[in-house]
Parts: C-alpha cells; structure tokens; sequence
C-alpha cells in the first residue's frame, strides 16, 4: 500500500505521515501541490492519496477532478483533510468523487476512522 | 439666516421694484431685479466656498496627518514582514517538535519491546521454569536492557525538553500579532476618517459570500457563511449525502 500525501505546509505532511505509519502504512511519498502531486499520481506507483483542498498551483479539488478524469486513477481513493469548513464545498468535493473529508484540526482517531472506512467500502 | 440688514436692504429693492413697475419704468425695473438675483446668487457662492473650504481643510489636514505616510510606506510593509516572521518560527517550532517525536517515538517502541520480551522471560524465571543457561542469557539481556534504559531515557528527557522549548513562539508570535491588530484597527479608523470626508455613506455590513474564496480554518467570532461546526458535521452532511 503506497500513499500520497499532498499539502503544501510540509509540517502538516510530517504529521500525516506520522500518523499514517502509527496506523501501519509506512510506504508514503509527499508533494506540495497538485501540480507535482498529478504526475506523480500518474506513473501507477500509488494506491491511496490524502490531499488537502487549498494550495497554490493546483488546489486539491482540482486535482481530485483531474485524478477522476484519468482512465488509470478513476478509482483511486482519495482522502481529502483540509481545513476547509464551508458547508457547499464539501458538497462539491463529494460531487468531484471524493472518499472521506476530514476537517482541520483533526485527531488520529479520526483519520484512522476515515481510512478504514474508505478501505472497507473499496475492498467490498 | 438672512441678517437684519440684508433683509432692509431686500426690502428696499422690492420697494423699488413694485414702485419702478407700476410707474411704467422698465429698465429700472430690470435693473432692480438682476440686483435681486445678484443677491440670491452671492449668498449660494458663498455657502459653496465655504464648504469648499472645509473640504479642501479636511483633505489637507488629512494628507498632512504624518502616519498616514508613515502607515503607507512603513507600517504595512512592516506588517507583513512580521507575519511572515510569524509563519517562519510557527513553523521552526513545529519541525523542532515533529523531529524530537519522531526521534522518540522509536525509542520509546524499543523500550517497550525490549520490557514485554524480558517480562516473558522473568516470568518463567520466577516460575523455577528456566535452566541456568536460559538464565545466563537472560542475565546479560538485563544487562544490556539496563544500559538502553538509561541511555534511551536521557535521550527521550533531551527530546521532551526540547519540545517544550519549542513553544515559545507562542508568546513571541502572539506579541506580534497584537502589534499588526493595533495597526488594522488604526488603518480602520483612517479609512473611516477618509469616507466621512468624501461624504459617501458608510455601506452596512453585510457578509457576502464568494462562492469560489477559499476560507480556510474556522475562525470563532468571524463570519464565514454556511459553514460545519467540526468532523461530526461532516459526516451527518456527507451521510445525508448518501456516503
């Protein structure tokens, strides 16, 4: 299982990345935004991105629209945590196809909880 | 207010003109009344200089207000090199700390690793369930556990201590932040100061929500629309959504 983790605040991709491999997942790559996120992506090396929503270049939003449009990324799951609270974008993310949102601050719980769920419904 | 004099020097020429139109006498009733109309004219020039005058003070006193420049050209500027400071040592402090965990939390693994397997082992030595070479072993695995202990428990203090010097920004970053809200406040009131000259109406606050603005994290107190109140929020919405 290799994970993306794309936010443009490297402190915030530490943390997910700790947090990732407390739950087991030791196998993840950073990018800062979609721009060197997509590519990445694209070369099949991924089974899983987390990505936050607002970051120059490409936001995450994009990117997720970009990864649905892929013949090879369609059925990527992605995880969006962003701190992003308003009500009509979460909608919007969940038209564009995403798998989980989490809300910035969060806790490993959460994420935990987010993760498994996504795995679950794909493995079923 | 028409004064005392002006007005018995009014009715005079309406005297005269009454007594000029009725004797049949044209030009001098012409010329009573471009007196008259001088007279209206003058007082409105009159008032339009003098609000003229107020406003052109107004301006200049406003222009000649130093820290409005000092606001322009040193103030803003300044602000924003303090918050990106701001940013620069919220972010030092956070990578000082995520390095002190991320050296820790292997430590403390191993630690814990170490304990459970020598545990096992103690407890069959307990039970009489261990041969003297078991024990041999088991001896020089204390030893050795021993030594780690102390050397991975000084390490783990140094690393703790240094997470806990790593909060000092926020007394640092706060200071900061409190000197670039007095400057928008102050800002706040010169803007307030410049509408009120140009006369315009202050326009009530509304919130207008810009569907593609990104705001960012909540902020308690801040108006920023149709937004959830944390992950339980989001999750009843994007269950209603069918997820």
């Amino acid at each position: 299982m290799k994970i993306l983790v794309v936010d443009d605040f490297s402190t915030m991709r530490r943390i997910i990345k700790n947090l990732l491999r407390d739950l087991g997942y030791t196998n993840t790559e950073e990018a800062d935004d979609g721009i060197t996120a997509l590519p990445m992506l694209q070369t099949g090396r991924f089974d899983f991105l987390v990505t936050d929503w607002n970051m120059p270049g490409m936001t995450g939003l994009d990117l997720l629209k970009e990864v649905r449009k892929d013949a090879s990324l369609v059925g990527m799951p992605v995880l969006m945590v962003t701190a992003e609270s308003k009500r009509e974008q979460i909608i919007e993310a969940a038209q564009a196809g995403v798998n989980g949102y989490v809300v910035k601050p969060f806790t490993a719980a959460t994420l935990k909880e987010k993760i498994d769920k996504i795995f679950e419904r794909v493995e079923s | 207010m028409v004064d005392m004099e002006t007005r018995n020097d009014l009715l005079e020429k309406a005297k005269q003109l009454v007594t000029s139109l009725e004797s049949g006498d044209d030009e001098a009733a012409t010329n009573t009344l471009e007196q008259l109309a001088d007279f209206s004219e003058n007082d409105l020039f009159r008032e339009v200089g003098r609000l003229t005058r107020e406003l052109h003070e107004a301006i200049n006193g406003f222009l000649l207000d130093a820290k409005i420049t000092d606001l322009a050209q040193r103030e803003i500027p300044d602000a924003s090199e303090r918050l990106t400071y701001v940013i620069t040592m919220t972010e030092k402090s956070a990578n000082t700390t995520l390095g002190a965990v991320e050296e820790s939390l292997p430590l403390a693994n191993e630690l814990g690793e170490k304990a459970t397997e020598l545990s096992g082992k103690w407890d069959l030595f307990r039970e009489r369930k261990m041969t003297v070479d078991d024990f041999r072993i088991l001896s020089g695995d204390l030893t050795s556990f021993l030594s780690i202990a102390k050397s991975h428990s000084k390490s783990l203090h140094g690393n703790l201590s240094s997470v806990l010097l790593a909060q000092d920004f926020q007394d640092l970053t706060g200071q900061i932040i409190r000197q670039v809200i007095a400057l928008v406040t102050d800002i706040e009131d010169k803007l307030v100061q410049l509408v009120r000259i140009s006369g315009a109406k202050m326009p009530e606050k509304k919130y207008e929500s810009d569907e593609n603005k990104l705001e960012g994290p909540i902020v308690p107190g801040v108006e920023q629309g149709d937004v959830v109140e944390g992950q339980d929020d989001v999750d009843d919405l994007l269950s209603s959504l069918g997820f």
